[in-house]
């Protein structure tokens, strides 16, 4: 049975079938992974294109040794680096790119939709590295499969994701693929950072963080993005560590075996203290591995699609 | 799909498992010797081969799984994606005498992704071949050094092994494909 896209732009509505046939196939190259020859030839003669219109160092990585390890050609563009720079267009960039004969892109942009727009300008199957504020499919994938691999199940989990949900591409997928995979999701974090149509997507929120702890088996902790200028909706990065940062202290008083996320780049002392960010708890680097599984999975499945 | 002949029974099969199990003894020994089972039926037939040898010399010689999709040849011209499964490779493969396992030999394609997959595991000493029936028709210089039968067929026959462990009795049957 294939997936029944030809692309994936997010996971909002991608059905449970096709979840489960992406996390079940992410099992073969997890072995791939841990052999003494990390390679196949699977992909041999197609060629992928990593398309970063925004700065990344672990998807971008992720992304490019799943391509190698499958044996594809992989090609990076970064539009620092581009025509983009000299004023040619989006499209036209695109139009000249598919023009070279690619088969597949990967591709990420601060804007929200530029997958799905890709989609219908070039004929490649097109993977999302991350819109803006949208969505970031593969991250929700591989969260998915490591909460399965460290829990054995997906069904009535009760996973919390914390901190600045509004501006968060990983929150969204999470939130789409987990419920699509019957788990329970809630949120935690400032108001001001919670978007206000959540409830609709029938998540819960919780202000509380000892709450959250108490009530969920994973907490997905997302990074404060200092960058984008996240100090403007709480009062100080110390405020919002004492408030929401999840520390060893906190894990000990609500006496709670819970599993710690991060996608990261942790900021630690600030979403995560060190010694959480250390611990036992947390599958914070397993995540990372299985993040090149995962995409191997995603490249794999799209790019042997007839 | 139409069932031509049973061109083995229950009995016929289990004595070709026995013969097999004695000529794999006689020219390799047990000595680093590694059953590799070809996924579906050849794992099954890997085993059953490792409940022979224990039989007879009370040794219990190391089985592994290997699944070969990912280095197969055929990803762009085959309508169905093939299902991908996770290969078991228990021991080190250097240096090992591997005996590798499939029920049914043809173009030989299927071996051929097999070496390439296991000389990414390791550098075996020597690698052999078991099929339970060789049909013919081979497209690669693929040749198998312990056969269970040869069985010559057209290229609009096929030939369909089962096994107790996925369908629920031992035969092997000519079928015409329409």
């Amino acid at each position: 049975m294939p997936l029944s896209s030809r692309h994936l732009l997010g996971l909002n509505g991608v059905p449970k079938e096709d979840i489960q046939l992406i996390l079940d196939t992410t099992k073969t190259f997890r072995e791939v992974l841990e052999r003494p020859i990390k390679k196949v030839p699977t992909l041999q003669g197609k060629t992928i294109v990593n398309l970063f219109f925004e700065n990344s160092t672990r998807t971008r990585i992720s992304f490019e040794l799943a391509e190698k390890r499958l044996s594809a050609d992989a090609i990076n563009f970064s539009a620092s680096a581009s025509s983009v720079s000299k004023g040619e267009t989006f499209k036209d960039t695109i139009k000249n790119i598919e023009a070279m004969k690619v088969d597949m892109v990967v591709a990420r942009h601060a804007a929200a939709g530029t997958p799905l727009f890709l989609t219908k300008i070039c004929d490649a199957n097109i993977i999302n590295a991350g819109d803006g504020t949208h969505e970031h499919p593969t991250q929700g994938l591989l969260d998915m499969y490591s909460i399965k691999e460290k829990l054995g199940r997906l069904e009535g989990l009760k996973v919390c994701i914390v901190g600045d949900i509004a501006h968060s591409r990983v929150a969204l997928s999470n939130i789409y693929g987990l419920q699509t995979m019957g788990a329970k999701v809630s949120v935690c974090g400032p108001s001001t950072m919670i978007p206000r149509n959540l409830k609709e997507l029938g998540v819960d929120v919780i202000h509380n963080i000892d709450e959250a702890i108490q009530e969920n088996d994973v907490l997905n902790v997302l990074r404060i993005q200092l960058e984008r200028k996240a100090r403007e909706y709480f009062p100080s990065i110390r405020e919002y560590a004492k408030y929401f940062g999840i520390t060893e202290e906190r894990l000990e008083k609500n006496g709670k075996d819970i599993v710690i996320m991060h996608p990261g780049p942790i900021n630690r002392g600030v979403e995560l203290s060190s010694g959480v960010a250390d611990g036992l708890q947390q599958i914070i680097l397993k995540q990372v591995t299985n993040g090149v599984a995962v995409r191997m999975a995603v490249l794999y499945l799209l790019g042997t699609m007839n | 799909m139409d069932i031509k002949s049973k061109v083995i029974d229950a009995e016929g099969f289990s004595r070709i498992i026995s013969r097999i199990s004695h000529e794999i003894l006689e020219k390799r020994g047990t000595k680093d010797l590694v059953l590799m089972g070809m996924r579906t039926r050849g794992e099954f037939l890997a085993q059953r081969i490792q409940r022979k040898i224990k039989e007879i010399e009370n040794i219990e010689v190391p089985l592994s799984v290997l699944d070969v999709t990912l280095y197969r040849d055929d990803f762009r011209t085959r309508m169905k994606q093939p299902e991908v499964s996770v290969s078991n490779i228990t021991t080190d493969i250097t240096e090992k005498n591997i005996i590798l396992i499939d029920d049914v030999l043809y173009t030989g394609r299927t071996v051929r992704s097999a070496l390439n997959a296991i000389m990414d595991f390791g550098r075996p000493s020597t690698i052999q071949l078991v099929v339970l029936v060789d049909r013919g028709h081979k497209e690669l210089p693929v040749k198998a050094d312990y056969v269970g039968k040869n069985i010559p067929t057209s290229t609009n026959e096929e030939i369909k092994v089962k096994m107790t462990e996925v369908d629920g009795e031992d035969a092997i049957y000519l079928v015409e494909l329409k």
